[in-house]
């Protein structure tokens, strides 16, 4: 991956990287989905980071939940149906006893639908080309731009150190 | 003084990288006992049930004993982890690991022992309600197959819950070592990279993870209770069995826990991470569930005492008076007696303070388990429908086995990723921004960038968080 990035040693440095990036925008020949920031941790209360914290996965896990609530109903009900059990009259379909396993189900489904959302939305697995640095897991902060366009890489450079103190790296 | 990123790293992968005599010998001992475990299980394959002691009308004993106690154990991790993440508490960060991992463990062992118990264990895919040529479909009123689900949705979640906090550390893992480790934690971290999209779905997920399955570790533990109390046998038919396990499961998980941090702590040299605090923190949660767990054994017994039905009180007096009294005895000297002082005096509740309360503890829910299940099945309604039970040495053999197997996977896991979340401690060392800035918005025509950059002061509204 080509790529253009400076490391940061502080969130509040990579910040202001960030918003001289977005606040250059077209004049430099990017777009915002070229801007990548990699960190080591979660950096929550800093734009670069809260920027993306708008997410379904709760709406999907509870769509998710009752979808499993649902094969719960059926899975029960049509096999008492289907094979009825002799129960000297009483009933055939158990709403109490189903009940534990709609509850189940629902709850599996709430997992399930949570983690597979975190997968597709978070690109995860993902076993391509990514840009990083070791020096992330020495607390740095990468805030690089991906697929820069050659004219623009003096001008990057100079807002990259205009932020504030950097270490400039790029990929080819 | 806080330490580093990089410190946090360097302390939490040495373990996993570096290995000392003490592991082996650790390794050695847990894989002999699970090796005296697969050696009686060959046995009971090869001679059939019969080997087990077992007899009428005692059909469920060690086994079922054994059962509920790992269920009960995988209680405390994912739960307590759950609700700290939930409640935002800080310290912990430290023991959110361990606790999960015993989770994912106990609860794999106790899954294992329905199936030992099977006649014919190869079968027990026959469990699974799926369509099948023999037309044999589960029976969705008995609690066994309640149980079915409750396990497979509790061991799903657990499973999840511990392996995604795993993720980003596998990723530190990936980019920080060489060879055939490099392929692994590739493989683990599944490419992540780290950008704020992935933190923020990552820890969404959590939340979530973290709100679905404390009704799931409730539910778990009830459904087990239920295996008993669906079934008209003199003091099991209860409604307070519910409530009675999950304060039970939560006392020795708890207890279980602050043992495997203790084991940790010594063996791994995580001590400036896994302080006094942390074990002082769980001591008070233990000396609360002892008292609770006092509360609801006082409570079922009490009411059956003034009940007074016959068949009930031959299950009391054989319990208190008779021949389980030195079980009975033991379990209210290991569960009350010896934790309280030690958990309730600030002065005795240390490390070592906790650890000798704990492991009495566990000692003594492995008898509370025992003692629920069999001196009742030994005394059902009618005198000649009464039996005694021994256990024989495949059951002893399978039981040593099973903690044998726990330490064995923990040791295990301790060599695959950091037993503390790397990430998850940086974070905790890290201070939130004081203020809060407006977003800069993308600007196509990028005409002020320069004054922006220029600028200390460009975002001028601080909003106080």
């Amino acid at each position: 991956m080509k790529a253009l990035y400076a490391l940061y040693s502080d969130p509040d440095t990579a910040q202001r990287a960030v918003n001289a990036l977005k606040s250059s925008g077209g004049s430099l020949g990017i777009t915002e989905r070229q801007i990548v920031v990699v960190t080591a941790e979660p950096f929550d209360g800093y734009d670069f980071s809260d920027e993306h914290s708008q997410t379904r996965i709760f709406t999907i896990a509870s769509f998710a939940a009752i979808l499993g609530a649902i094969l719960g109903y059926w899975l029960t009900r049509f096999t008492q149906l289907s094979y009825p059990l002799p129960t000297g009259g009483m009933p055939i379909v158990t709403s109490w006893t189903n009940g534990i396993i709609i509850y189940e189900m629902t709850m599996l489904g709430a997992v399930v639908g949570a983690v597979i959302t975190l997968l597709v939305t978070a690109r995860l697995p993902h076993f391509g080309e990514s840009l990083s640095d070791p020096a992330i897991w020495q607390g740095k902060i990468l805030v690089g731009v991906a697929d820069p366009p050659d004219r623009s890489r003096p001008e990057l450079e100079k807002h990259f150190r205009l932020a504030g103190p950097a270490e400039i790296k790029s990929t080819s | 003084m806080a330490k580093t990123a990089e410190q946090i790293r360097g302390d939490l992968l040495r373990p996993v990288f570096e290995s000392g005599a003490g592991y082996w010998l650790g390794v050695g001992i847990a894989g002999s006992m699970v090796l005296a475990g697969v050696f009686a299980f060959s046995y009971q394959v090869y001679h059939g049930l019969g080997v087990w002691g077992l007899n009428w009308p005692v059909f469920w004993a060690f086994d079922i004993t054994n059962f509920v106690f790992w269920i009960g154990i995988s209680h405390a991790g994912t739960l307590i982890s759950a609700i700290l993440r939930l409640a935002n508490a800080g310290w912990r960060r430290p023991v959110t690991r361990c606790a999960e991992a015993i989770t994912v463990f106990a609860l794999s062992i106790g899954a294992i022992i329905p199936i030992c118990h099977l006649g014919r264990p190869w079968l027990f895919y026959w469990l699974v309600p799926y369509p099948n040529e023999r037309h044999i479909w589960p029976n969705f009123r008995s609690p066994l197959l309640w149980d079915f689900f409750a396990i497979l949705t509790y061991l799903t979640g657990s499973t999840i819950f511990l392996f995604l906090p795993i993720i980003p550390d596998a990723a530190a893992a990936r980019d920080l070592t060489r060879g055939w480790r490099k392929k692994l934690y590739a493989v683990l971290s599944l490419g992540w990279q780290g950008n704020p999209k992935q933190w923020h779905r990552l820890e969404s997920a959590m939340h979530i993870m973290a709100i679905a399955i404390i009704p799931v570790a409730v539910s778990v533990h009830t459904i087990v209770s239920w295996d008993f109390a669906m079934t008209p046998v003199p003091m099991w038919h209860s409604t307070i069995f519910g409530p009675y396990f999950v304060t039970g499961a939560i006392f020795s998980g708890v207890a279980a826990l602050i043992l495997a941090m203790a084991f940790l702590r010594k063996f791994l040299h995580l001590e400036e991470y896994l302080e006094p605090i942390h074990f002082d923190n769980l001591g008070k949660l233990l000396l609360t569930m002892s008292l609770l767990w006092f509360y609801f054994t006082f409570a079922e017994r009490l009411t059956t005492w003034y009940g007074n039905d016959v068949s009930e009180m031959n299950v009391f007096w054989t319990s208190i008076r008779q021949n389980f009294a030195p079980l009975f005895w033991t379990m209210v000297v290991c569960n009350l007696i010896i934790p309280f002082p030690l958990l309730a005096i600030k002065k005795l509740r240390t490390i070592t303070g906790t650890c000798i309360a704990s492991a009495t503890i566990v000692i003594g829910m492995w008898i509370e388990r025992f003692l629920i299940i069999v001196p009742a099945l030994e005394h059902k309604f009618l005198p000649y429908a009464w039996g005694t039970y021994r256990p024989t040495w495949v059951e002893d053999t399978l039981m040593v086995a099973g903690f044998g197997m726990m330490g064995l996977l923990y040791l295990l896991f301790s060599k695959l990723v950091p037993m503390i979340s790397m990430w998850e401690m940086e974070a905790g060392v890290r201070k939130a921004p004081l203020v809060r800035r407006p977003a800069v918005r993308f600007e196509p025509g990028g005409a002020t960038a320069k004054a922006r950059v220029a600028d200390p002061e460009p975002f001028a509204t601080d909003v106080s968080r």
